[in-house]
């Protein structure tokens, strides 16, 4: 396998890539973009396809189309040897989950679904509070592409689980796609229960029955379920919507959603160097988020949180106060609203002007902000595939609650989608991430270079060297290290709050001290390691406690190092004039836009 | 030449306008191929079923799932009455008899001897679906609807509000930049559809509602107006079910923005005629733009233009209109189309065109940010 073209048809537009292999090693070579065509006038996946390609063979002077086919296998500069596919277009797979107690399984149904790439559009279950009526109403009203039904362990409950095949029967509930197909049902419950439900379900629905998501209290087994979806989701799902029939006979590997494909991206990167990993694909209608700790993945979608279709939301969700705070000139509310619907009206298009992308940056760090209090609100204590652990921990989630995503020990933090990736200078990319995630102690930041780890992630189901390989030297662009306070660490301005030493690599020190909310960079390229040695003021902490220093290597990247002293959270000014000059000050600090 | 594709908004003076008219669920359709209809026609019935009640049973009679059915006085299909007794216990102390009572009217769907629940079923409500414009059956769907056609000005707005309406067209501005203010909507544009021009306001949408005015064509309208009519913040931009009395089409965004000259004169060569509105618009894959279609009297003839979108690549020469800002609304043709992609004021590297306005004046843009226009 030689050359291989993928695409990500994406809600907005269809990224295709090319990958060659030279001098033995596969590099990615050339990209080309068209707008999606699953809406009307051409309601067919494969237009846009078709146009990306022809992007690229423009680019690429390969040969890669004969009409509407795909040459294979590749000879010379003509045809490839594989195509592949991720797909979040037609508003991705959307899924409603069951199960019997809100924080048991009802919760792992939820993991399930959404680490098989789902937008979870609602979770119902017997003690979520609301009447029988209002679930029936709920259920038939939501439309919902599948539903995943689990509830009781094995052995367990089986009336709970009965209760609710009955609401979802009562409801007779028809799909979002097809209006003669009966809607795929996955019963991943009590295997007791399985006789009675299909009694109840196996008439008006097309039932699925997997292995239960949760044998036993102490165990969740979610992979059989996630098969399942991903399986449903091929064959229901993408069957109905516009072209992609076609598309699916095209590829050499079964197209994926597109956050399953970036999630096993996640994992592989945080297993091969055995480190904490947060990441985030903000796209034009969904913000995804994914969390990588030790052994626990989790991934959350904010399915109204993006940049084009959703950035309307992004206003409705965040409120135009905590927008116009990041936006460094004076503005009217009344413009900013009507540029924000403009957008959403014309999702494809894209700022011309500095004034424009500003904008656009200062919405991103809010869509980004609001999705990642999403996840770690939905990331307590989930624990991923096939992991065990004991009543004690099952009954600490349930009560405790707390969100497994500790700023402090996060090793890796990675941004992907058209806002981050192509931000016209990496320094945006790396402030915008830096506001809206808050790293705490010390981050490293990397960013997808051109938004291929959709690509890669589908692709590693084919080819792991090609996908490795490619992501190692043509995907992860890091943008260096962020030194920071930790939570809760406020200041005033001005205010003595660290000093530090940076030791280059050629051995050179760097002595300086940084006063409460600025912010500094420090050039160190990439694939270069310092160390820092930081002495926190006494009322201070960046790790180690009020006061305390920390040693630690810290690595370069296409920005450096940034010595963040803004406070956790940042420090604003409260009127527009001051906050607008700090803003400035900031922004020139990390050199983000051009004076 | 790049295959660069970009969707613009439909304008077509007179067109063959075809509408699937479907019942959301299976039905009858009460007309035939061929029928000629007018658009208050009804095409197609059927009955939503009726919602549905759950009554844990076992609990307010105190007895086992396992036994519910013994102690039903109606079976699974049974109609029941409001307030009639659906099941009793049976003690030997008549005083301590607890009975069910049927909290509607309507039929018992399921009774539950795993949970001890009864499911009850509201009667089933009837809904119709209309012709929406006045045209030909062409096509039937068995049990889900038809498709009708028409020939007709067809314009797509950007985006809108409300469902479909029909009513006469009434122009009310003399000029397509002319802002819509209350005191050009007269009580005769009651039940008609008024074209505005540049931009309206809240409090004028407000007295068009008073005075019974069923749509409003227009080229904008600010954001803060469009939160006020609806009473929320739009989130994502899927509407057309909401009940604000009246239809909503705007043109051409959000803001004070003149209406296409092409549109406005288009609309005002229609003034007078029967027209049928959808505000209804979704931004998503699938995505659905509002519609303006204005039917031709059968009688009247002259040339169709195709319905075809322009399948075609951008082209020197070609008309376009720029969608972003700073050029936001104007007109202008592609003067080049420079293979490289080139940079930009963000410092962006992007595929551009170069657009030569109608006084020479030319400008660089990003290909996304333009849709070609017809001529």
């Amino acid at each position: 396998m030689n050359v291989i073209i993928a695409t990500d048809c994406g809600s907005t537009t269809t990224k295709a890539i090319l990958i060659e292999k030279k001098d033995g090693v596969y590099r990615q070579t050339f990209r080309g973009e068209a707008p999606t065509t699953v809406e009307a006038p051409f309601e067919d996946v494969t237009r846009g396809v078709l146009n990306a390609f022809a992007e690229v063979e423009e680019l690429s002077g390969r040969k890669i189309l004969d009409g509407e086919k795909i040459i294979t296998p590749a000879r010379g500069n003509v045809g490839v040897d594989i195509y592949v596919s991720t797909s979040s277009a037609g508003g991705g797979l959307q899924m409603m989950v069951a199960g019997a107690v809100k924080t048991m399984t009802a919760e792992s149904a939820q993991r399930a679904a959404l680490g098989a790439g789902a937008i979870v559009m609602d979770v119902i279950a017997s003690n979520d509070r609301r009447l029988p009526h209002e679930k029936i109403d709920r259920i038939r009203h939501l439309r919902p592409d599948m539903i995943l039904l689990s509830g009781g362990t094995d052995g367990g409950t089986v009336t709970h689980v009965v209760e609710l095949a009955e609401y979802i029967s009562a409801a007779n509930p028809r799909p979002r796609l097809g209006m003669t197909f009966q809607l795929p049902v996955i019963y991943a419950g009590n295997k007791e229960a399985r006789e009675k439900i299909k009694e109840i379900l196996n008439q008006k629905t097309s039932l699925h029955i997997t292995d239960n998501i949760r044998p036993t209290l102490e165990r969740e087994n979610l992979f059989p379920a996630r098969q399942e979806i991903q399986k449903l989701f091929l064959e229901h799902v993408m069957a109905q919507a516009p072209g992609y029939k076609k598309l699916m006979t095209w590829t050499g590997a079964p197209i994926m959603p597109t956050p399953g494909a970036v999630g096993l991206i996640m994992q592989t990167i945080a297993r091969k160097n055995t480190i904490n990993v947060v990441g985030v694909d903000i796209g034009g209608a969904t913000t995804d988020v994914f969390s990588v700790y030790g052994e626990i993945f989790n991934r959350t979608v904010s399915a109204n949180l993006g940049m084009s279709y959703s950035i309307s939301n992004v206003l409705a969700e965040a409120g135009l106060d905590n927008i116009l705070r990041w936006i460094p000139f004076d503005m009217d509310e009344s413009d900013l609203r009507n540029r924000i619907k403009n957008k959403m009206i014309r999702p494809t298009t894209i700022p011309q002007t500095l004034e424009e992308l500003k904008i656009e940056q200062a919405i991103a760090r809010e869509a980004l902000r609001v999705s990642f209090e999403q996840h770690k609100s939905l990331a307590v204590g989930l624990k991923g595939v096939q992991r065990e652990r004991d009543i004690s921990e099952a009954f600490k989630q349930e009560i405790s609650g707390d969100t497994i995503v500790d700023m402090l020990k996060l090793d890796l933090l990675v941004g992907s989608g058209g806002v981050l990736s192509h931000a016209p200078r990496r320094s945006q990319a790396m402030l915008m991430v830096i506001d809206a995630f808050l790293p705490e102690g010390i981050t490293r930041i990397a960013v997808d270079s051109i938004f291929m780890m959709p690509h890669l992630g589908v692709l590693s189901t084919v080819n792991e060297q090609a996908a490795t390989e490619v992501f190692e030297k043509d995907c992860l662009i890091h943008l260096g290290t962020c030194v920071s306070l930790v939570r809760n660490m406020t200041g005033k301005p001005g205010e003595k709050c660290i000093s530090y030493i940076i030791t280059m690599p050629d051995g050179k020190k760097i002595e300086e001290s940084l006063p409460y909310g600025e912010l500094r960079v420090l050039p160190l390229d990439i694939d270069r390691v310092a160390e820092i040695d930081v002495v926190p003021a006494k009322n201070f902490d960046v790790g180690s406690g009020k006061g305390k220093p920390v040693k630690a290597k810290v690595s370069g990247g296409s920005v450096g190092i940034v010595i963040d002293t803004r406070g956790r959270p940042i420090t604003l000014a409260k009127d527009r004039a001051s906050r607008v000059k700090q803003l400035r000050q900031w922004a020139k600090a990390i050199d983000a836009y051009p004076e | 030449m790049t295959h660069a594709y970009t969707p613009g908004l439909r304008i077509n003076e007179r067109t063959k306008v075809t509408s699937r008219r479907v019942l959301p669920l299976l039905g009858d359709v009460v007309v035939k191929k061929g029928d000629v209809l007018k658009a208050e026609d009804v095409v197609a019935r059927t009955h939503l079923p009726g919602k549905v009640h759950a009554i844990n049973a076992v609990n307010r009679l105190g007895i086992q799932p396992k036994d519910l059915k013994e102690y039903m006085l109606r079976k699974e299909g049974d109609s029941v009455t409001k307030d009639e007794i659906i099941a009793e216990t049976k003690p030997f102390i008549k005083m301590m008899k607890t009975v069910l009572l049927s909290p509607i009217t309507g039929t018992i769907e399921t009774i539950s001897a795993v949970t001890g629940q009864v499911f009850l079923r509201e009667p089933p409500k009837p809904i119709e679906v209309h012709a929406y414009v006045d045209g030909t059956v062409i096509d039937i769907m068995d049990k889900e609807g038809v498709v009708m056609e028409t020939t007709a000005t067809f314009i797509q707005g950007i985006f809108g509000v409300g469902g479909e309406t029909v009513g006469e067209l009434a122009i009310t501005v003399d000029k397509p930049d002319d802002i819509l203010t209350a005191d050009r909507i007269l009580p005769a544009h009651k039940e008609k559809i008024i074209v505005g021009g540049a931009y309206i306001q809240h409090d004028v949408i407000d007295k068009a509602k008073e005075v019974g005015v069923r749509g409003i064509i227009v080229g904008g309208l600010d954001d803060e107006d469009l939160r006020k009519l609806l009473g929320y913040d739009l989130g994502v931009a899927i509407t057309g079910s909401e009940e604000i009395g009246i239809t909503l089409i705007i043109t051409e965004g959000f803001g004070k923005i003149q209406m296409a000259l092409r549109t406005f004169e288009l609309l005002k060569s229609r003034s007078g005629s029967k027209t049928s509105i959808n505000g209804a618009t979704q931004i998503r894959a699938g995505v659905v733009r509002p519609e303006i279609v204005i039917p031709f009297d059968k009688a009247s003839k002259t040339t169709e233009s195709t319905d075809e979108p322009l399948g075609r690549g951008m082209e020197i020469g070609d008309p376009i209109r720029i969608i972003r800002v700073p050029y936001f609304g104007k007109i202008g043709k592609i003067k080049s189309l420079p293979f490289a992609p080139q940079k930009i004021e963000t410092e962006a590297t992007v595929r551009t065109l170069e657009v030569e306005f109608p006084d020479g004046f030319t400008a660089n843009v990003p290909r996304t940010n333009v849709e070609m226009i017809e001529t």
